[in-house]
């Protein structure tokens, strides 16, 4: 593991929402009209900071899920009952409403388009993959790119037509999907996936974090090419240490 | 900035545990799990850790040579950059002063890279691991450091963010210059110190 670079990352500005969907139960994807942005990296993330009335403030961070190439910055949150930042982005916030946020941010989760990389999500770990793909097509690099994805079942797989056009394979725990029986993703999934030179990006829960970085590990991969973001506890997906 | 947030109310605020750091929450008993890499396998009986650079004595222990320095532990907070925090923790190894004494650090050694198993590297100023400040531990509670946490051995600099606290920690190599480490080549901050929300570079 090795430091990577000097990614762009951007001070604080004061956003205006621009749209507002909740295509799945349970999240809400936001898209965010940030002035004088500074043009993030697939794999980047923005803080958002709530402020309330008395000046008590709350941030968490989320995942981008638009391309750089996006005129707008897209963020998915997936609702947690006890998020504090989550519950209110996901009832709540309007379009119109403004919102301090802060990024790009992160240099190490990024895929800059030009080289072959084996993409893993879990969950609403897909996020920050879908930025990659969204990259990916705007560049015509799409060959670049093999993809597998978790999730229980379809209908609960955020950006699941995106995924599936680009070619992902599907692994479902709790219903069958096409020829496939439920089940979690294995090396047998993945190897028809991996090629030397791939540098892989591992995304979700900690524990699908540590299933996928494993199976990948047991499979030859170098741990060096294998880039792992981990959700905390609090639902974010930022990981330092 | 964009002043109160439309409908925001928050959590209740009224007892704000004065240990937590601004912009911090409990996490309780939890303790996530965050980490840019895959989980490594280290045996205690691979294990080593080295100091070297700018030092008169440069030096390796083994796991044993290790337990044999003078026993040391660490009882309070930990603060992660991700905002959460966890209270009342209990660890215990050596501290980083033991290993230093034996390495000794020249008069230009003023800055310390902590490098761990898996390459993961992270920047400390030379002060901020000395005087009782900073340790390598190996049991959490009294029970063995899990390797998911950093095991067998992790460095623990508890007055900083946590990322400063290496996990799988290899060798402490003393430096004339501050360079970056892993995360603050990624925009982290150089020093991270919670309490004035050092999160990222420029704060």
């Amino acid at each position: 593991m090795s430091g990577a670079g000097r990614a762009p990352a951007g001070g604080w500005r004061t956003a205006t929402v621009a749209g507002v969907r909740r295509p799945l139960a349970r999240s809400v994807q936001l898209r965010l009209d940030v002035p004088d942005r500074v043009d993030h990296l697939p794999g980047q993330h923005y803080v958002v900071r709530l402020t309330a009335a008395d000046g008590y403030t709350a941030q968490r961070s989320y995942s981008v899920a638009s391309a750089p190439d996006d005129p707008l910055v897209e963020l998915w949150i997936e609702r947690l009952d006890d998020g504090e930042v989550s519950t209110y982005l996901a009832d709540v916030v309007e379009p119109g409403d403004v919102l301090d946020v802060r990024g790009p941010i992160g240099g190490w989760f990024v895929w800059e388009g030009d080289e072959p990389a084996l993409l893993i999500g879990g969950g609403s770990g897909v996020v920050p993959l879908v930025a990659m793909v969204r990259h990916a097509r705007a560049i015509g690099a799409g060959d670049l790119l093999r993809i597998a994805v978790s999730t229980r079942t379809l209908a609960e797989l955020p950006y699941a037509a995106e995924l599936v056009a680009a070619g992902a394979l599907v692994g479902t725990t709790r219903e069958a999907y096409g020829i496939r029986p439920a089940a979690r993703l294995t090396a047998m999934d993945l190897l028809p996936l991996w090629e030397p030179g791939q540098t892989s990006y591992v995304c979700g829960s900690t524990p699908f974090a540590e299933a996928a970085s494993q199976l990948l590990v047991g499979m030859g991969v170098p741990p060096a090419s294998i880039r792992v973001e981990r959700f905390g506890a609090s639902g974010e997906p930022v990981p330092p240490i | 900035m964009a002043g109160p947030t439309r409908g925001f109310l928050g959590r209740s605020r009224a007892p704000r545990d004065p240990r937590l750091p601004p912009g911090q929450y409990d996490a309780g008993a939890d303790w996530p799990v965050l980490t840019a890499e895959p989980t490594p396998r280290i045996t205690p009986e691979t294990w080593s850790v080295s100091v070297d650079g700018e030092v008169a004595n440069p030096t390796t222990w083994t796991w044993d040579e290790a337990h044999e320095l003078p026993g040391a532990e660490y009882r309070g907070d930990i603060h992660c950059v991700t905002t959460w925090s966890k209270f009342d923790t209990h660890f215990s190894g050596i501290s980083v002063d033991s290993l230093l004494e034996a390495a000794r650090p020249t008069a230009e050694g003023r800055f310390v890279m902590a490098t761990s198993k898996t390459g993961y590297t992270t920047n400390l100023p030379l002060e901020d691991v000395t005087g009782g400040k900073a340790w390598l531990v190996w049991e959490y509670d009294g029970k063995p450091l899990p390797v998911e946490h950093g095991g067998p051995v992790r460095m623990l600099v508890p007055h900083l963010y946590f990322w400063k606290s290496a996990k799988w920690i290899s060798k402490l190599t003393l430096l004339k210059r501050d360079q970056p480490g892993f995360w603050e080549q990624n925009g982290y901050h150089d020093r991270g110190d919670p309490w004035r929300q050092q999160r990222y570079q420029g704060d």
